[in-house]
């Protein structure tokens, strides 16, 4: 499938920035399930200072604002032919070593909310249905809501919240999956929604590692198995190592943030 | 004393001074006590004046202390520097394998040799360095081996120290300070010189920058500022280096480099010698708290674009319990045996080594698997029984936090008393550069001493002092 995609943050700051920093994350990289056709990075109100392959192999640019502007806009536009796999990404390793993602991280730290839930995958049958069952237990828990959680809400929070969106059930479906001895990982990017073009966000998910498969792909929030629909971002340990966008501002300033997201075919 | 052989002196033969000491022996012979009693109070002024202070953590009465310094030198023989020297090569060249494949391919722990939760568990293992080879493949810029000595020939490495070792200033200033004092001595004595370290160090940070860098490459120093108990070091090293010492805030990320704020606009930094640990280096990576650091520089590096001393991550390699592996890890990546030897390492997350250090506490030495500085350790023998008990609670609590090793009779060297000299416990640690052409080991080194009779501890934040240390020429 073809996915056309539109990606734009636009930052508004209350009063001129002297200086930020922002990683990107967001060139899409092509492997066994995706083709990245066409893709260009622009950058409104800063610029791109260098770009590399991070530790995971995702692709990062480091941009810098303007010295005393008051808008930056990042804007990613491109077209990736994907392919329906049934969320196996497979065994497709980076230098990453699997127990890297066995690690705890503050984003997926287990407490009392978190525990039962790794029960679930400690009490199945085969890891793999016991992964299934985690992802429907945790969409359950935590109903879709925009606006209830943000960026540093940890998998313990978003279930004491009992909402939230996808990057809190990624984090608690990785922290539970780890927990129970199973690899796992975040994954960002784009899903083509089937009913609109306009999305409110870039989309996130979960991977996690069972023998004789590879990596496979849990959406949670949408309790399905990433297929032909999406198109991978970046990968990390929890949404702080994949996030789109991260970064830091000196000064007094506040910003607003205005995303845009088309996925279509 | 029954059982208790004495410890090795290296001054007193049997017969008289030994060997390297035998001319310096001759001149102590003819000196009067008053004289050499003035020049101590001499050699203390004079590190007064210059600001050679320290801060000993934990101690809020004492900002700033003086190291005390000792005007008896420790004197090596060019032989024994030699045997040294190839040892602390071989060694350094190992660490250095160690860190690329540890953040590469990990073929030492696919080998079986060192187990992988000694790295997955360990704090100082940074997951950025993955997939990542540093400009010219050099981690450890500088090393600062520690290393003990029980015998005639028997040297000990006791710590690695590959993340960002201090002392050297010591070693400059005691080494100046021995010139002005007693300049006769030096004709006397054939001493090879330890001053050109601060050139040495800065043509090996040149050569170590990205090779994009077009140009003498520019380096400068990064401090976390004055109230740092190093920054005296911090100033010293980029005053004799002849380049810029910098904070956090005085960097930012100019053109895809980090450069540095000057009266003529931004300068590109190829090679930063930071004295910033990894965890304050960038707050846009690591803690973002930090105000120390400078935002971005890791993304600079992973493109290839600056050289950080000593690199991040390198901390993976120095700690106690990748030590007890360093024989394996020296015979893995040289294909030759250890020439330096470690000392027997009994490592407390093993059930059977933690239960003979239990039964046998009173007589070990057990160390932080993460500590420096003779922080947290607990010398059995000075012990109290109560002391012994409390630590082995710590023990059962956390066993992987913990190694032991025997108490080892150190070698002693002179000290200077009002009644003459008297014999204390010392260690060395000498200073190796690393560039991609090799390793350059300063004949000479920080030789630090235990200022109290038969104290084992020398760490000058523990009350050590320091001494001169003379190798000898041919």
């Amino acid at each position: 499938m073809l996915l056309k995609i539109r990606h734009e943050t636009r930052y508004t700051y209350d009063r001129p920035v002297d200086y930020a920093l922002e990683k990107l994350r967001l060139r899409p990289l092509s492997s066994a399930v995706q083709t990245v056709s066409s893709w260009a990075l622009e950058v409104e109100g800063g610029k791109i200072e260098c770009g590399y392959s991070d530790h995971y192999g995702n692709h990062v640019d480091l941009i810098s604002t303007d010295i005393g502007g008051t808008d930056l806009v990042v804007r990613v536009e491109g077209q990736v032919e994907t392919s329906d796999t049934s969320g196996v990404f497979g065994s497709v390793y980076g230098r990453a070593p699997l127990w890297h993602f066995q690690q705890v991280t503050p984003l997926t730290t287990v407490g009392a909310a978190v525990e039962p839930f790794v029960s679930i995958v400690q009490g199945a049958d085969t890891v793999l249905n016991g992964l299934h069952a985690l992802s429907s237990a945790v969409i359950k828990a935590v109903p879709y809501a925009f606006g209830k959680t943000d960026a540093t809400t940890t998998a313990e929070q978003a279930l004491a919240v009992a909402a939230g969106v996808c990057q809190d059930h990624a984090n608690i479906f990785i922290a539970a999956a780890r927990a129970a001895g199973v690899p796992a990982r975040y994954v960002s990017g784009y899903l083509l929604m089937d009913d609109r073009v306009d999305q409110d966000a870039s989309h996130a998910w979960a991977e996690a590692h069972v023998d004789g498969l590879g990596w496979v792909g849990f959406d949670v929030s949408n309790a399905v198995a990433p297929d032909e629909r999406y198109v991978r971002l970046a990968i990390g340990r929890d949404a702080a190592d994949a996030a789109p966008i991260s970064g830091m501002r000196l000064g007094p300033s506040d910003e607003a943030m205005v995303v845009t997201v088309q996925v279509q075919q | 004393m029954i059982g208790k052989p004495s410890p090795f002196d290296e001054m007193q033969g049997p017969d008289g001074p030994r060997y390297p000491y035998a001319t310096y022996g001759d001149w102590f012979a003819k000196q009067n006590n008053e004289r050499l009693a003035k020049k101590t109070s001499e050699a203390e002024a004079f590190f007064r004046s210059t600001g050679i202070t320290f801060n000993v953590y934990g101690q809020t009465d004492a900002e700033e202390r003086l190291i005390p310094f000792d005007l008896v030198p420790r004197i090596l023989s060019s032989r024994e520097w030699t045997k040294l020297a190839k040892g602390i090569d071989q060694r350094v060249r190992a660490i250095n394998a160690f860190l690329h494949d540890i953040y590469n391919r990990q073929e030492i722990i696919r080998a079986g040799i060192v187990p992988m939760e000694l790295i997955a568990k360990n704090d100082a293992f940074l997951p950025q360095m993955i997939d990542f080879s540093p400009p010219g493949g050099v981690y450890t810029h500088i090393v600062g081996t520690d290393i003990v000595r029980t015998g005639e020939d028997d040297f000990f490495v006791l710590e690695d120290n590959a993340r960002t070792p201090s002392g050297v200033s010591y070693m400059l200033e005691n080494r100046e300070t021995m010139l002005k004092m007693f300049p006769e001595l030096f004709s006397k004595v054939k001493v090879q010189p330890v001053s050109d370290y601060p050139k040495e160090l800065r043509r090996s940070l040149e050569g170590s920058a990205p090779k994009s860098c077009g140009g003498r490459p520019c380096v400068a120093v990064l401090t976390p500022g004055i109230h740092n108990s190093a920054y005296y070091e911090h100033s010293f090293l980029a005053d004799q280096m002849g380049v810029e010492l910098v904070e956090g805030h005085d960097l930012r990320v100019v053109g895809g480099h980090i450069a540095m704020r000057t009266t003529k606009g931004y300068k590109v930094i190829d090679v930063l010698y930071r004295r910033v640990d990894d965890e304050f280096l960038d707050p846009l990576t690591f803690n973002p708290n930090s105000l120390l650091g400078v935002p971005g520089i890791m993304d600079v590096y992973r493109a290839g674009n600056i050289a950080i001393a000593n690199a991040p991550g390198t901390g993976v390699a120095d700690d106690k319990a990748i030590y007890s592996y360093m024989p394996q890890i020296v015979e893995f990546y040289t294909g030759d045996r250890a020439i330096l030897k470690n000392v027997e390492t009994h490592r407390c997350s093993e059930p059977q080594s933690l239960q003979y250090v239990l039964d046998n506490l009173a007589d070990l030495v057990v160390k932080e698997v993460h500590g420096s500085g003779g922080y947290g350790m607990l010398v059995g023998p000075a012990a109290s029984k109560q002391e012994l008990a409390d630590f082995a609670d710590k023990l059962r609590a956390r066993p992987g936090n913990y190694i032991a090793q025997p108490t080892l009779s150190l070698s002693t060297v002179p000290i200077f008393t009002e009644s003459g000299l008297a014999p204390r416990h010392v260690d060395l640690r000498p200073f190796a550069l690393v560039s991609p052409t090799g390793v350059n080991i300063i004949p000479g080194g920080l030789t630090r001493v235990a200022l109290t009779e038969g104290s084992l501890v020398v760490n000058s934040s523990q009350g050590g002092g320091t001494k001169d240390t003379w190798v000898l020429g041919d």
